[in-house]
């Protein structure tokens, strides 16, 4: 009686000696077949948990995140996949939403059992679940181009290694657009933490580039009509600076090119603005003349590489950055690349830290910390890349695009020097 | 007095069988479980109003979004410890519902559920409108450093299982002895005949408004702790889909049942999180168990087994 | 942009939002009315309208003008038929009890706008207009003396808006020879002022709830189809409308149809006037609370007459 007072079983002890009886049940029943489940053990796929937008706000990314992690995954897997092991994704809609996510961290780590986390586009989704996954150890490659990674608000599992973040993206952005666009800008962007980002690291970049930015016009989210707010656009701006997102942008588009007719500031806008949106849509002529940035060129340039051809091979999208399928279905060209980048990244981390299971997910943090520059190729078809370590974040190349003949031409690249900042963290320095 | 004991030992065990829960279940189940007991804080805040007195709020995503608030940026903002966070949690969704309640009462039914909508709406559009404090949609993660209440490491699970399992305990067994007071049958006999109960001689605005009190405090606990619990804050948690869940929670369970909320927020965490692996559409359960419930279950689950089964529950 | 081409502006665009919130929210209202009963699934039937627009003219293809008439007509009938039917399925199943009607809808709000995403998917898609011409519209300015013309930047609009407009206003005039001149208004009419003494007189009681539920309904995919060439087809494009609506109804006093048109107006020319003077998210918080507080110490709406 006292004896087992005294035992005080702790969760794991009971746990274990259930997961030991079951274990030994298992052992019993599979004993005839006992060579061949030491075998199929070095061959177990590794399971990647894929952490989707199927609903909700981001869905149109989360269509195409999928088709290229898709084309990924056959292709790494194709070449043999990573350490002799085959990948395997699982797939788990997070709704756009981060209590839906933090719940998909939570069903990769200890039900699917994954041997990380992946994906996911809307940084709040991002925010919701990195906490989760740095509490369950489960290392978390996030394609969000947010600024939360290198900002050193997340944790140490949580890496951005296959897409650049806002603030880098931004601040590249402005000596190309003081140079040869205007030094007085108007910004528009939606009235949230992504809008908020480029409202600061852009105003702060075109200022040291002596321009200046006349107004802030900032759209409240879920808006569906805009033309009310561009009177606030002051008359004397040589530039518009416009970015936005959701479904709304298709007429955000177009109600600028009706407000300003043949006549108005010069636009620059980043191609979020028109990412899955038909640029040969009705109303969008306007837009001939004008320049976006773009994280990966959508229409296949002249001097096209041999890796941006195989790429958009491998996924099914067209010289127009459509569908092959679907001319009309237009993808998300300029973050996309970003999954099929960071499960290279993975496979390279994977293979540098011989990763066996789930017990080397530190040593697959440390390997990818220790990398740096990733030099354009197949598995990097956006361009060269440089990897921080201590900030978690990856560097890479910005372009600038225009339009002539409704094509988008591009006419500028960025260095990779262009688009670097100050540390803010090291989170090499935290514990695992 | 054989019903008294029979009702107090049936919610012990119920919370002494999720004790035990702890040591057998599976990781995942473990998670889930302690994730549906938060939220069953906020569906029992919720049943104290529209079960008990029969109060249909769709406003009630504010108070889970003032709590929640309220302890992150008491953290983050106002340097707060992380227990001091949780009681500033509790002072401000005491003020909140006081207020609102104060407000929202003066009207009855469909106006009041408006009502309560739009104080709830722009709730949330004050929290995308501080975005600099709030960081708006985007939300913000409590550093896993200010996790620490009294030693005990929130980010542990098992630390959090037990938390959850605490304070479940703790409302569950206050609403048990509330709805068992002549405070909760002044508030029943509201709910079924206003007049009557003037007539007399109960204040009735002043019942009704102690109940969205109650309601709402237990709300806002529930928010302090699903954002301390499980590290982030975020505007969501105060959008108009975290009203209509909590009501969702209620009717699947039963309302005005003590067990309700919890059996209502289990069923349905366990079938969204079932049916998002069939569909992508899984939301639609959401709809048709509303519409299925309506026509065929008016009580909820719990209701029913009282109706037909075990009357003498609560 | 100077004061007085930016009011223009914003007179225009807030007239085509007043105009389409008029069609949802007379809906509503109607619905209200008549049946005593809030829809919460009325912004779906406006989302499904938009959505059933975009699938008719892809389905016809040829010119838009023809492809976007089709729309116009099939659309709000489909949604018109599909909603009567929710209200004999459903609500009239559960007696039409206010609260359990809220909770019903709720659940109807679910069903369709998932329906919705599993079919149409998550895309918005764009209808095109049957005509689109930008307007440019002149100002005046007092200048060096005398009197001049100008046409300043971004002040203009495009002709498909202004037939939004006109359409809407076409739409009402319609609705009110229907209630006031034919026997079915009649009936609706006495419906809305004593149900019980409408049926103890014989009147098909039943017959108009679903009549009703189904004509806000399709008053409410008739604002999205014509709305739908100026935004796109979205499935969660009905949570907005169906918030204004409601401000909109309240405002206006619940289930008075010239209240509401009142109201829609209000609220749509105040949507654009404010968003010049305040920041448009301040502006949002600001409606809201109006509402809220109308509802709290004036109940029969601004525009409204006392209870009877």
């Amino acid at each position: 009686m006292t004896d087992f007072l005294n035992k005080k079983p702790s969760r794991r002890t009971v746990l274990s000696s259930i997961g030991a009886g079951a274990a030994t049940a298992t052992a019993l029943t599979a004993m005839p077949g006992f060579v061949r489940y030491a075998q199929s053990q070095s061959s177990e796929p590794i399971k990647i948990g894929f952490q989707v937008h199927r609903t909700g706000i981001g869905a149109s990314y989360g269509r195409w995140y999928n088709r290229t992690t898709e084309a990924a995954v056959k292709l790494i897997n194709d070449g043999g996949g990573i350490n002799g092991r085959p990948v395997q994704i699982v797939a788990e809609d997070d709704g756009t939403d981060p209590k839906r996510g933090a719940e998909v961290i939570e069903k990769f780590a200890n039900e699917h059992k994954t041997d990380i986390a992946f994906g996911t586009l809307f940084s709040h989704v991002v925010f919701g679940s990195a906490p989760r996954a740095g509490e369950l150890k489960l290392p978390y490659f996030v394609v969000s181009e947010g600024h939360h990674v290198a900002s050193g608000k997340l944790n140490r599992y949580t890496v951005q290694p296959g897409i650049t973040d806002v603030k880098s993206q931004v601040q590249a952005m402005a000596p190309f657009v003081a140079k040869n666009l205007g030094k007085k800008v108007t910004m528009v962007f939606p009235d949230f933490a992504f809008g908020h980002d480029h409202r600061d690291f852009f105003t702060k970049a075109i200022e040291e580039q002596g321009g200046e930015v006349l107004a802030h016009i900032a759209i409240p989210p879920r808006e569906s009509s805009f033309t009310k707010y561009m009177p606030q656009i002051p008359r004397e701006t040589e530039v518009l600076y416009h970015v936005m997102v959701g479904p709304g942008v298709l007429t955000f588009v177009k109600e600028l090119g009706e407000f300003f007719g043949s006549r108005g500031p010069k636009l620059f806008g980043f191609i979020d603005s028109l990412e899955a949106v038909d640029i040969g849509s009705s109303g969008l002529e306007f837009l001939e003349g004008s320049y976006f940035w773009e994280g990966n060129p959508r229409y296949a340039q002249e001097d096209q590489s041999e890796f941006d051809k195989a790429y958009r091979a491998a996924i099914g999208v067209d010289a127009n950055g459509a569908s092959v399928a679907d001319p009309k279905d237009v993808s998300t060209y300029a973050h996309m690349f970003g999954c099929w980048e960071t499960l290279h990244v993975v496979k390279a981390g994977m293979e540098a830290a011989s990763y066996a299971g789930t017990q080397d997910r530190a040593k697959l943090i440390e390997a990818v910390e220790a990398m740096t520059d990733m030099p354009e190729s197949l598995a990097h078809p956006q361009g060269a890349k440089r990897f921080n370590g201590k900030t978690h974040q990856v560097f890479g190349h910005q372009y600038i695009s225009q339009v002539k003949d409704g094509k988008l031409v591009r006419v500028h690249t960025t260095s990779i020097e262009d688009t670097l900042y100050p540390d803010e963290v090291d989170y090499t320095k935290m514990s695992f | 007095m054989t019903n008294t004991r029979k009702i107090w030992g049936l919610h012990i065990a119920v919370i002494v069988i999720i004790g035990a829960l702890h040591f057998i279940l599976p990781d995942y189940h473990h998670g889930l479980l302690a994730r549906t007991m938060v939220l069953a804080l906020f569906a029992m805040g919720y049943n104290f109003a529209f079960g008990y007195t029969g109060l249909l709020s769709l406003g009630h995503a504010l108070f889970f979004g003032v709590g929640m608030y309220a302890m992150g940026l008491g953290i983050t903002e106002l340097g707060l410890s992380p227990g001091i966070s949780i009681l500033f949690a509790l002072v401000c969704s005491l003020v909140a519902s006081t207020i609102i309640g104060a407000l929202a009462l003066r009207t009855a039914g469909v106006s009041l559920m408006i009502v309560t909508l739009m104080f709830a709406q722009a709730g949330w559009y004050v929290i995308l409108y501080f975005g600099s404090i709030t960081r708006g949609d985007e939300g913000f993660v409590i550093p896993q450093a200010s996790r620490l209440v009294a030693g005990i490491d929130l980010a542990n699970s098992e630390n959090r299982y037990l938390i959850a399992l605490l304070l479940f305990a703790i409302v569950l067994l206050i609403t048990l002895a509330l709805v068992r007071s002549s405070f909760g049958k002044v508030l029943v006999a509201i709910r079924e005949n206003e007049e009557r109960a003037r007539m007399l001689g109960y204040d009735v605005f002043s019942y009704k408004l102690r109940a969205i009190i109650v309601s709402g405090v237990i709300s806002g606990l529930a928010g302090a702790a699903y954002g301390i619990l499980f590290g982030y804050v975020g505007a969501t948690f105060a959008s108009v889909q975290y009203s209509i869940l909590p009501l969702l929670w209620v009717l699947l369970g039963g309302a005005a049942t003590v067990l309700g909320p919890f059996v209502g927020t289990l069923f349905m965490t366990y079938l969204i999180d079932k049916a998002s692996e069939i569909t992508e559409a899984h939301l639609l359960v959401v709809g048709v168990v509303l519409v299925l419930l309506t026509l065929f279950a008016r009580q909820g689950i719990m209701g029913e087994i009282k109706k037909r089964i075990a009357p003498w529950l609560p | 942009m100077e004061f007085g081409p930016n009011l223009i502006l914003a007179l225009i665009e807030g007239s085509v939002l007043a105009a389409v919130l008029t069609l949802t929210a007379v809906g509503l209202s109607l619905v209200f009315g008549v049946m005593r009963v809030v829809n919460v699934a009325h912004g779906e039937f406006y989302m499904l309208g938009a959505v059933l627009a975009y699938v008719i003219a892809s389905m016809i293809g040829g010119a838009p003008a023809i492809a976007f008439i089709a729309a116009l007509i099939i659309a709000p009938l489909l949604v018109g038929c599909l909603a009567a039917l929710a209200d004999i399925v459903i609500l009239k199943r559960i007696n039409y009890d206010p609260e359990n009607t809220i909770v019903a809808t709720i659940g109807i709000l679910y069903i369709i706008q998932q329906i919705t995403l599993v079919t149409f998917g998550p895309d918005a898609r764009p209808v095109e207009a049957p005509f689109n011409h930008r307007l440019s519209i002149p100002w005046f300015e007092f200048k060096d003396g005398a009197w001049e013309m100008y046409w300043p930047w971004g002040l203009g609009t495009t002709s498909y808006k202004l037939f939004v407009i006109f359409a809407a206003i076409a739409i009402m005039v319609a609705l009110w020879m229907f209630i006031s001149r034919t026997k079915a208004g009649l009936i609706m009419r006495a419906t809305q002022l004593d149900r019980d003494m409408a049926q103890s007189f014989g009147m098909p009681v039943d017959r108009v709830n679903a009549l009703v539920f189904g004509a806000g309904a399709a008053l409410a995919a008739l604002g999205a189809v014509l709305i739908v060439p100026i935004q796109q087809a979205h499935y969660q494009m009905g949570e907005e409308p169906l918030l204004l609506a409601f401000i909109v109804v309240i405002i206006g006093g619940l289930g008075s149809l010239p209240g509401t048109i009142v109201a829609a107006i209000f609220i749509g020319l105040s949507d654009g006037i404010i968003s010049i003077f305040f920041s448009p998210t301040l502006a949002k918080i600001l409606s809201t609370l109006l509402v809220a507080f109308v509802l709290i110490f004036r109940p029969q709406g601004l525009f409204g007459k006392a209870e009877r």
